[in-house]
């Protein structure tokens, strides 16, 4: 046991040492926050062009009632002009021409010309800005019609909008608010991040077994520990790595969001957040700033509403089982192999069912209660990803159960089977193995 | 005194015979050759006393008691096929290697520093293995081998790797070693250094033991009554003086003193040869040849060879 400890303490060292381990550590938050920094600073300074459109107006509707925008101007041009520049706009001072004809009011068309490819933001902007002018104008020839002075306003009451609340009813008995939305993210990001961490500390553990047999000093080794001290060291070992790994981000995360918190007083960051919606949707300030406010306290009663303990402890599960169960078979390939060739054609089958099981993601979160969630959360093999995404739409009792043991089972038997090869496999060089010869090593007294 | 023995080791590999039946043992402070053509088996039976393989059947003995799991903190190994991890440090990597055969820390560095010192290799210390050429790979290797002062050190082909400078200083070592009270278990093809080391062998082929013995009885057993004579004198007459008896394996003549090489066919005294060869010749000086190991390995392993080929086609 203690010996364990000890190939476990250096596995562990030598890993988080490596300056590859601290680069990658640290970077990933850091990109991950300038990818999001960049979005936002994009989003909110995106358009600083200066443009002038040419409008050629067949109606005579809008003549003078174009308002200009911040960074766009409306210039008004006779048919003569139009017909000229429409040939010829690159060489002229307009970004864009736009032709509106006679009936607009019926046809509900217009057209705006320009050598570039439009913005979409500057192609809704100005059909939001005709819509609106025919619509009130529409609007004003009604009211004046049928002589109600306050029509408009009781027009305005009329104005609805559903909002649908899915609300589901636990166990208890208690309905809670969910959200398929907030369900489908959360389903997607678990059943990725397990797959990530599984893959890639399982291969790990793999090219770390294969380098002490390909460098030989596996036979000293063995001769002062049992194979299986060994292999158990690496593998605890390695996925203490990737918690490590995990801790840190955690932490610079909850540190950033304080020195985030600190850095914006509360009005900054909802003027912020104001901006950013404001020239998402391009929506009247008032309506925008209850609205988002609106949107983030819900969001964050959807996620409380998830069950948050039962999904934290089903992510910890199956990561560390479907880790313990795909790096000891992906280790004992590394022990069974002595070249990179030949490790690619084994790892292969080993990790078909987790690559499977990611493309099961997509049609369990479109039916968490189908056949295909079903039995890809029961069997072994699939259930690390495919159980944590339907966790967060929730699972009934007897299912989550049923699967934790048959990983359970499946996990014990990959070790078992796992230690026997790695036993075998360390010190047979010069040899390709077959499959054939794989499972007669299982029948290997110890 | 038995300081290590196996009794009756079986081991069969999937369709082959690694080892049948066989029994050393091993006296404390000695150096035990073990000898074999390749393949004979003699890797499986060090894999076996290192627990890293189990016999089929058969027992292992240290000091007079059962060996188990636990004793292999006692052993010092050095495989045949041997490396270290190339990017660790020299220094690190040795406390970590003595640290797995159950040393503490203090006491590793303790004892490497002093190994460091006396092969001269202090300043590799914070240097990666990796950067070291193969020889100075090797003296490391040795060092971690040795540190925790094991009470039986096995050494596979240890000198391969090493310039002949170095691998007197290793030689040197290694009987220092047993001077010291370590029991010795040595394999190697190199006979010079088996007649040099070795207290006592055991040669292995295709899994059985063939020969067994103390270096020097087992030389005077495979000898066959062979010797070299300097004499002066008529060749012509030596030749019919010795007569059927006796088979002349080379002859030499110089102006000084003649030379000759003669096997004994059937004698029982060594005295009839100097008998029949007294009346016509001047004898300078009379020797029996003792066989080279080397000699005796590869007449050990063809007789046995012949033998089994023999039973097969009966």
């Amino acid at each position: 046991m203690n010996k364990t400890i000890l190939i476990l303490q250096q596995e562990y060292l030598k890993r988080v040492k490596k300056k590859s381990f601290i680069i990658l550590t640290l970077l990933v938050p850091i990109l991950f926050v300038g990818m999001f920094a960049l979005i936002i600073a994009l989003s909110v300074h995106d358009d600083k062009q200066e443009r002038t459109i040419a409008v050629f107006d067949e109606s005579i509707l809008f003549l003078g009632e174009l308002e200009e925008e911040e960074f766009t101007r409306y210039h008004f041009i006779p048919k003569a002009e139009y017909e000229q520049l429409k040939s010829n706009i690159r060489e002229s001072e307009f970004y864009a021409l736009l032709y509106i004809p006679e009936h607009i009011y019926t046809s509900n068309s217009a057209q705006l010309i320009s050598e570039k490819q439009v913005p979409i933001e500057l192609s809704e902007q100005i059909s939001r800005k005709l819509s609106r002018f025919l619509e009130n104008s529409k609007r004003q020839k009604i009211i004046e019609e049928i002589g109600i002075d306050d029509l408009e306003e009781r027009l305005a009451g009329t104005r609805t909008s559903i909002k649908l609340n899915t609300l589901k009813v636990t166990e208890t008995g208690e309905a809670k608010k969910s959200s398929s939305g907030v369900a489908f993210v959360a389903s997607y990001a678990m059943g990725f991040i397990i797959y990530f961490f599984v893959f890639m500390y399982g291969a790990m553990v793999m090219r770390s077994v294969m380098e002490e047999k390909k460098n030989r000093i596996v036979e000293v080794i063995i001769s002062s520990v049992k194979p299986f001290q060994l292999m158990s060291g690496k593998i605890i070992g390695t996925a203490l790595v990737g918690l490590t790994q995990v801790a840190i981000w955690v932490l610079l995360g909850v540190v950033g969001i304080v020195v985030a918190q600190s850095f914006f007083t509360p009005e900054s960051a909802q003027q912020m957040s104001q901006s950013l919606m404001e020239s998402r949707q391009g929506m009247g300030p008032n309506m925008q700033q209850m609205d988002s406010q609106n949107q983030v306290t819900e969001v964050l009663e959807l996620i409380g509403n998830l069950n948050i303990p039962l999904i934290l402890f089903a992510f910890v599960f199956y990561f560390l089982a479907g880790y313990l169960m795909y790096s000891s078979l992906l280790g004992a390939v590394g022990a069974a192999v002595d070249n990179d060739e030949d490790s690619q054609q084994m790892v292969f089958p080993i990790t078909f069912p987790l690559i499977l099981s990611i493309m099961l993601l997509f049609p369990i979160a479109r039916n968490p209660e189908g056949p295909v969630a079903f039995w890809g959360s029961i069997i072994p093999f699939t259930s690390p990803v495919a159980m944590l995404a339907r966790v967060p739409y929730g699972v009934p009792a007897w299912e989550l159960l049923l699967s934790m043991a048959l990983l359970i089972l499946a996990t014990v038997g990959a070790i078992w089977v796992a230690a026997k090869i790695y036993k075998t496999g360390l010190l047979m060089y010069g040899k390709k193995v077959s499959l054939k010869e794989l499972i007669k090593w299982l029948t290997y007294k110890s | 005194m038995e300081f290590f023995s196996a009794k009756n080791v079986n081991k069969v590999f999937s369709n082959t015979r690694a080892l049948s039946d066989v029994s050393i043992s091993v006296n404390e402070q000695s150096i035990f050759g073990l000898l074999g053509p390749n393949g004979a088996g003699k890797t499986t039976l060090i894999r076996i006393i290192n627990q890293i393989t189990a016999p089929d059947d058969g027992e292992l003995f240290l000091e007079g008691r059962k060996m188990r799991q636990s004793d292999v903190a006692l052993i010092g190994y050095l495989p045949e096929e041997r490396g270290l991890y190339k990017k660790m440090k020299v220094g690190e990597q040795a406390i970590y290697l003595a640290q797995l055969k159950g040393m503490t820390k203090k006491d590793a560095v303790k004892n490497l520093k002093n190994w460091f010192e006396r092969f001269e290799m202090v300043d590799w210390w914070n240097k990666k293995v990796e950067e070291l050429s193969k020889g100075m790979q090797q003296k490391v290797q040795f060092v971690t081998t040795v540190v925790h002062k094991p009470k039986l050190l096995i050494f596979d082909e240890p000198f391969s790797g090493f310039d002949p400078i170095n691998a007197n200083l290793l030689k040197r070592e290694i009987l220092q070693l047993r001077n010291d009270g370590s029991t010795i278990i040595f394999s190697t093809h190199n006979m010079g250094s088996v007649e040099e080391l070795c207290d006592h062998i055991a040669l292995i082929n295709k899994s059985v033991k063939i020969v067994d013995g103390p270096t020097d009885e087992i030389r005077q057993k495979y000898k066959s009554n062979i010797f070299e004579i300097k004499y002066k004198g008529n060749f012509q007459l030596v030749d019919k003086a010795l007569g059927r008896n006796f088979k002349i394996l080379e002859h030499t003549e110089s102006e000084k003193e003649n030379h000759l090489q003669v096997q004994y066919l059937n004698g029982d005294s060594n005295n009839d040869l100097l008998q029949a060869i007294m009346p016509a010749a001047e004898i300078l000086s009379f020797e029996e040849i003792i066989p080279s190991m080397n000699d005796v390995f590869i007449k050990a392993v063809n007789e046995s060879n012949n033998q089994t080929k023999n039973a097969k086609n009966e």
